[in-house]
């Protein structure tokens, strides 16, 4: 089929602009950043600087690719990375507008390629279980209920890909943080640094420059791991807690 | 100090399943006190570099880590997703330490060091208390304990899981606990920072070369120790089971300064991979080996039956090939015996699918006595995964599936200590050879990764590093680093001024094609040296034709990607050297000359039970060859059968 690109370029010879390209050689059954590489090829043929694009397992699981396309973080399917994007879901003659994360906390790079280590500092600021190598106990010695470990799972599938970010209106951190705050809290392990850590992980999300969470919940709808906005309710409840405790010690 | 025998194993004295007890009880420590004084290099943050960083610096000792990642959570380990094994016996199924042991060596085909073995097996147990730890969320019972499944190649259920993505949650633990030293200030992290060279001085690893990715400035960095957590090298074969950034130029670049290569032809071929769709394909898609508890692989009975829809082929038109052939393991054979299988089908005109390189994993019996709810259970996030990719459903039609390179188990050779031939340079994880023999086991990868990382360097590096608290800070104003950083900057100006008219791309598909063929699935001698003179003719003509855009100076991925492709066409070359000179079949190694009647694999222990560890003698001289013999003490060694 035939498609015609709009991709955002920036950095080289490109001061920040949308570049057209047309493409008339893509497969139904290439993936979004395979059709992505046709076009690299063809721009290396011409001599011309390839589009910069984030990307490596090219599964689902990395986290790494991190485009909007046509308005929309990780592109048309509900619960997809952009590498697992197929053309069989674009028609001849289609346009498609290409752009990178926009968030002040992820500043470009080049081209489609952002700065997201706002979102390990995040981590780093408490998103552990602080457990030095060989002080565990046996893995049995405390059992979970099966659905409470479930929940935990739930959250704990983020990637970190950022699209929470990209999708919501305020550019808020608040799915991705939620999520590490609400796989530690539901697990026994995480008691013991529960409140401490919140605390640590908002300030952190707030000093990066991350807006504030508005409930509109775009997040969740891009969420290419379905994380679901629940665990933002739950981090507003262990902060409040967190709070309370803090003014009563 | 470089007096040492270069080939010697360093195994400890002692039986085989006293051997760790023993070293651990006896191995030099380095005082808190001297810890602070002591720097160490990590490069790579997948499951072995961020587990051995966090422990090191949970030590007190000064690290840094190093990844070519925008974050260390991308690293590859990422991906894996059936589950890792530990010798708990949860399943009260007959498990021990001594039987992983024994399922790994001969897993392997006998062609891995026994010491090393059982020392993986030892910590395994170790690794899982650390992961539930730190709050790794693995499958649980309604009773709220720990879950586990089989995997191919074993009679027992070892193999703990976190649903379909078991390496993400492991990364993510470790990933956390890298951070939290970072927080802490004992690991210094540099993303998007590549290795390219490593700076020995009088015979001791010293430090890296590294170029920032964004600016394309290169960094020296001096350490008292080296260590190499970079992964496999399957790319090589351009079309893999790998993340695309996957690449082998830290431990090649490594190799070049003077650390042995081990058994590089030694390659998994995993059997349950998404077949190639067409010549745009970037990377191959894995379904977990875990479907083959459930999933039965067949074929048509009758060639004639290939195109039809596979549903419309009864019961008694179709062969079960792995239940006939392997019927005490059925679907569960290891994965070089399935691999080989899938292909004997194909090669006998009994493929499927558009292209014939294809077979059924089928779903419907599990589904009928299971329920489709189970099965979704089990399997859900895997089947939404074929589903994305090809457009079928495999609730209803059976998966197509055919064997990809999924795993190396060939790298860097080290010694028990995971030390490679130079003094100070380490190397753990999939990067270096140690654990796997010719072939590995599935839920494996995961094992060793995090038993190097949290279990076996905290303790060995110790024994290099007592010596060197005497030492004081490593300058890099040495002329031992101007010359390293002169060379590699050297090479990056090759590459960018050849402005050639071929893309860095189709060099490495042009390798990956000729290494499928000639040193894939199968291989044979006149092929080998076919490939041989192929990939080099194929090197000389990237550094007169390659195209490089862009500047040396900036953010530039096409470079980055040409300087991992030319160490790939250097590395191709020794894997083919190597499959060469072993006439032999062993685990992924099937040499098409040496197989028995019925065609599985046949070893020649009198000649090749040894490891082949290559010395670099320059790109266009033969590698030398040298040999580690290996010794069973505790393992009577057999013919491998699954039947």
């Amino acid at each position: 089929m035939k498609l015609t690109l709009k991709i955002w370029r920036q950095g080289g010879k490109y001061n920040g602009e949308f570049v057209t390209y047309k493409l008339d050689n893509v497969n139904e059954h290439m993936s979004f950043l395979e059709m992505l590489d046709v076009l690299n090829e063809q721009l290396i043929e011409k001599r011309e600087e390839p589009v910069a694009f984030e990307h490596d397992c090219r599964e689902g699981i990395c986290g790494s690719c991190s485009m909007v396309i046509d308005g929309r973080a990780h592109g048309p399917m509900q619960g997809t990375t952009t590498c697992q994007v197929h053309m069989r879901h674009y028609k001849e003659g289609d346009t498609i507008v290409i752009e990178p994360f926009r968030a002040k906390a992820f500043p470009v790079i080049r081209d489609l390629v952002v700065d997201r280590s706002a979102f390990d500092r995040i981590i780093q600021s408490g998103g552990y279980i602080s457990v030095n190598t060989g002080q565990a106990q046996d893995a049995n010695a405390i059992p979970i209920e099966k659905d409470q470990a479930s929940r935990a799972f739930d959250a704990a599938a983020c990637i970190g890909c950022g699209a929470c970010v990209a999708a919501c209106p305020n550019a808020s951190a608040m799915l991705f943080t939620s999520a590490k705050v609400s796989h530690l809290a539901l697990l026994p392990q995480g008691e013991v640094e529960r409140k401490r850590r919140v605390l640590a992980m908002v300030a952190q999300m707030d000093a990066e420059g991350f807006g504030k969470c508005s409930n509109v919940t775009a997040c969740e709808a891009e969420c290419p791991k379905e994380i679901s906005v629940s665990n933002i309710a739950r981090l507003n409840r262990e902060y409040l807690a967190a709070t309370l405790a803090g003014e009563l010690t | 100090m470089a007096s040492k025998n270069k080939l010697n194993s360093n195994t400890p004295d002692g039986p085989v399943t006293e051997k760790w007890e023993n070293y651990k009880g006896h191995v030099p420590l380095v005082a808190p006190n001297n810890k602070r004084r002591i720097d160490v290099i990590i490069i790579g943050s997948g499951l072995a570099g961020a587990s051995a960083a966090a422990s090191l610096g949970e030590l007190g000792y000064n690290v840094k880590v190093f990844t070519f990642h925008d974050s260390p959570r991308r690293a590859h380990s990422i991906a894996a997703q059936g589950g890792i094994n530990a010798a708990k016996n949860y399943s009260n199924d007959g498990d021990s330490v001594y039987r992983l042991f024994y399922d790994t060596i001969k897993g392997g085909d006998y062609r891995a060091r026994e010491a090393n073995v059982h020392r993986l097996a030892e910590v395994s147990t170790e690794i899982i208390d650390q992961c539930v730890a730190q709050g790794v969320p693995f499958a649980r019972e309604y009773g709220g304990l720990l879950e586990n499944r089989s995997f191919g190649g074993v009679q027992v259920s070892r193999t703990f899981y976190a649903r379909g993505q078991t390496g993400q949650q492991l990364l993510i633990g470790a990933y956390q606990a890298l951070s939290r030293q970072i927080a802490l200030g004992s690991v210094k992290m540099y993303n998007r920072h590549e290795m390219l060279d490593v700076v020995v001085i009088d015979g001791q690893c010293r430090g890296v070369i590294v170029r920032n990715l964004l600016t394309g400035q290169l960094e020296r960095h001096g350490a008292h120790a080296v260590v190499l957590c970079t992964g496999g090298y399957g790319n090589v074969f351009y079309l893999s089971t790998n993340a695309m950034l996957c690449n082998t130029t830290a431990a090649w670049r490594a190799h070049r300064r003077g650390a042995y290569f081990g058994n590089p032809c030694y390659t998994q071929i995993h059997p349950t991979c998404i077949p190639v769709s067409g010549d745009y394909q970037s990377k191959l898609t894995l379904m977990s080996e875990s479907l083959r508890n459930d999933g039965r692989c067949w074929v048509p009975l009758h060639s004639d039956d290939v195109k039809k829809h596979p549903n419309d082929i009864p019961e008694n038109a179709r062969d079960y090939y792995l239940e006939r052939r392997y019927p005490a393991f059925g679907n569960l054979v290891p994965r070089d015996i399935a691999s080989r299988a899938a292909k004997t089908e194909c090669d006998n005109g009994k493929g499927v699918g558009p292209t014939g390189l294809a077979v059924y994993l089928d779903f419907a019996d599990a589904i009928k006595r299971l329920g489709k709810s189970t099965v979704e259970a089990r399997y859900g996030n895997l089947f939404e995964m074929y589903e994305k990719i090809t457009g079928d459903n495999p609730y209803e039609v059976p998966m197509r599936i055919y064997p990809a390179v999924h795993y190396t188990m060939g790298g860097l050779w080290v010694d028990y200590e995971l030390m490679t031939t130079i003094p100070g340079l380490y190397a753990a994880g999939e990067a270096n050879f140690s654990d796997h023999g010719a072939n590995r086991l599935g839920a494996s990868a995961l094992m060793q990764g995090l038993a190097d990382g949290y279990f076996v360097l905290p303790y060995t590096i110790g024994a290099y590093l007592s010596k060197e608290i005497r030492t004081g800070p490593i300058s890099t104003n040495t002329p031992e680093f101007d010359k390293v950083e002169k060379d590699v900057l050297d090479r990056i100006h090759q590459l960018t001024a050849v402005q050639g008219s071929q893309s860095v791309e189709s060099f490495h598909r042009r390798l990956g094609k000729i290494m499928w063929d000639k040193c894939g699935m199968a291989r044979n001698a006149e092929g080998l040296k076919e490939a041989i003179t192929e990939i080099r003719e194929l090197r000389h003509e990237f550094w007169k034709d390659v195209f490089v855009p862009g500047r040396r100076d900036e953010f530039n991925p096409e470079l980055e990607k040409a300087w991992r492709v030319a160490d790939f066409l250097e590395l191709g070359e020794l894997m083919c050297e190597d499959a060469l000179h072993r006439n032999e079949s062993c685990g992924g190694h099937f040499r098409e000359e040496y197989q028995t009647p019925e065609g599985e694999a046949l070893r020649d222990d009198k000649k090749f039970m040894y490891v082949a560890a290559w010395e670099w003698r320059g790109a266009d001289a033969k590698p030398e060859l040298h040999k580690e013999s290996l010794d069973y003490e505790e393992i009577k060694v057999t013919q491998r059968s699954y039947k």
